[in-house]
């Protein structure tokens, strides 16, 4: 992998509004944005609605997967060029779905909607309408899925890396600065984690650092690129932030996003839990 | 009465977006416990900017949060008390504000301008 297989440029992205075998989706949790305005001939997914089982706490199926992008009108054979608000988290979330569930041509636009509204770019309120497909996924891709024993057990042995805040990294912080801080699990991260936000891989337009800079980034944050790697944050979407760049960017083998995140381990009887700016000890 | 299960599922419901920015603070907000900083972007003349980035910078300058401002030009974060800094990004230019936060609401002001 690596930045021409899964990014493009915004430039790119208005040049092809038009290009046959393009679907464009903006990806949020609140679609109101879409709403008002998105780019010209995109359609929408909801992270938390469509993405989301709507009683137990897990993604959709690989079935529910299929109705979902059947119902959309995207076909196997469609380029999907995902871009979404909150410097492209829920889109960068989106695009990890789309590869668990096996769909080979995905792209993120570098900087998602924030480097189109920077760039003063155009916005529609059309709604495009899409014939129906028969979408097939194929089962879910667990090499980039981690789930909790595996990362209690990755303590001291695998790259662990958080991506959250630094004040959430300590525990001082309970969810990011633009949430309320009520919550019902523990403050604190993952023995052994290292601290790398998912900020410090982007610049300030939402747009990807160069491959230097973040291959440095994470170097100097202590990474062993011999090791396997597992990243976290609250809920899964600041970490896939995080896994793109590591997976789809600079190319590691073996990193997986651990959707749970401190939501779920925060919540967990029993486990070890390190609070303070330092990783702690296995 | 709010069982656990449901703390659990609007815990995990209320996901890392944003809320309206727009809206009054919500009632379960209690002011003695969170940090408010809030106030309204405006331009070189005074009009009020939506759509504009607005992050919050910590102490030492580290990204912890950021916000799209409302129609209204409002935006809104959770912290903790100490000093941060507020920065605007918007089509009308950039800028910034350095704020001692207390407990309860802090409001301040934040004017962009093109450099």
């Amino acid at each position: 992998m690596s930045r021409d297989t899964a990014l493009v440029s915004a430039d790119w992205a208005e040049q092809n509004l038009e290009t046959p075998g393009l679907v464009f989706v903006e990806v949020d949790e609140d679609t109101t944005a879409y709403d008002g305005g998105h780019i010209p001939g995109a359609i929408k997914l909801d992270w938390k609605k469509d993405l989301q089982d709507p009683v137990r706490r897990d993604f959709v199926n690989q079935e529910q997967f299929e109705a979902l992008l059947s119902e959309r009108g995207i076909s196997n054979d469609d380029t999907v060029i995902l871009y979404g608000g909150n410097n492209n988290w829920f889109a960068a979330y989106a695009y990890w779905y789309f590869k668990l569930y096996g769909h080979e041509q995905v792209r993120l636009i570098d900087g998602g909607r924030k480097k189109w509204e920077l760039d003063a770019r155009p916005y529609s309120k059309d709604v495009p309408v899409r014939e129906k497909t028969s979408y097939t996924a194929k089962a879910p891709n667990l090499e980039i899925r981690a789930f909790r024993d595996e990362v209690v057990q990755a303590i001291g042995v695998k790259n662990l890396v958080d991506v959250r805040s630094p004040d959430e990294f300590a525990g001082r912080l309970l969810a990011p600065a633009h949430l309320p801080q009520e919550q019902s699990q523990r403050g604190g991260h993952i023995p052994t984690a290292i601290s790398v936000p998912w900020s410090k891989a982007a610049n300030e337009d939402g747009t990807f650092k160069s491959d230097e800079e973040l291959a440095k980034i994470y170097g100097e944050a202590g990474l062993d690129g011999s090791k396997d790697t597992i990243a976290y944050c609250r809920i899964g979407e600041r970490s896939s932030h995080t896994w793109f760049v590591l997976k789809e960017l600079l190319g590691h083998e073996n990193v997986k996003n651990y959707d749970g995140s401190w939501t779920e381990y925060g919540s967990l009887i029993g486990v070890p839990i390190a609070l303070g700016d330092e990783p702690g000890k296995a | 009465m709010t069982s656990p299960a449901t703390n659990v599922a609007a815990n995990v419901a209320a996901g890392c977006a944003a809320p309206d920015q727009s809206a009054s603070l919500p009632s379960s907000v209690d002011l003695a416990k969170e940090t408010v900083i809030t106030g309204i972007v405006r331009n070189a003349d005074g009009e009020v900017v939506g759509g504009a980035y607005v992050r919050l910078l910590d102490g030492s300058g580290e990204f912890t949060a950021e916000v799209v401002s409302s129609p209204e030009g409002v935006f809104r974060f959770f912290a903790a008390p100490g000093s941060w800094t507020v920065r605007a990004l918007s089509r009308h230019g950039n800028g910034e504000l350095v704020v001692d936060a207390d407990r309860g609401v802090n409001e301040i002001a934040l004017d962009v301008a093109t450099v």
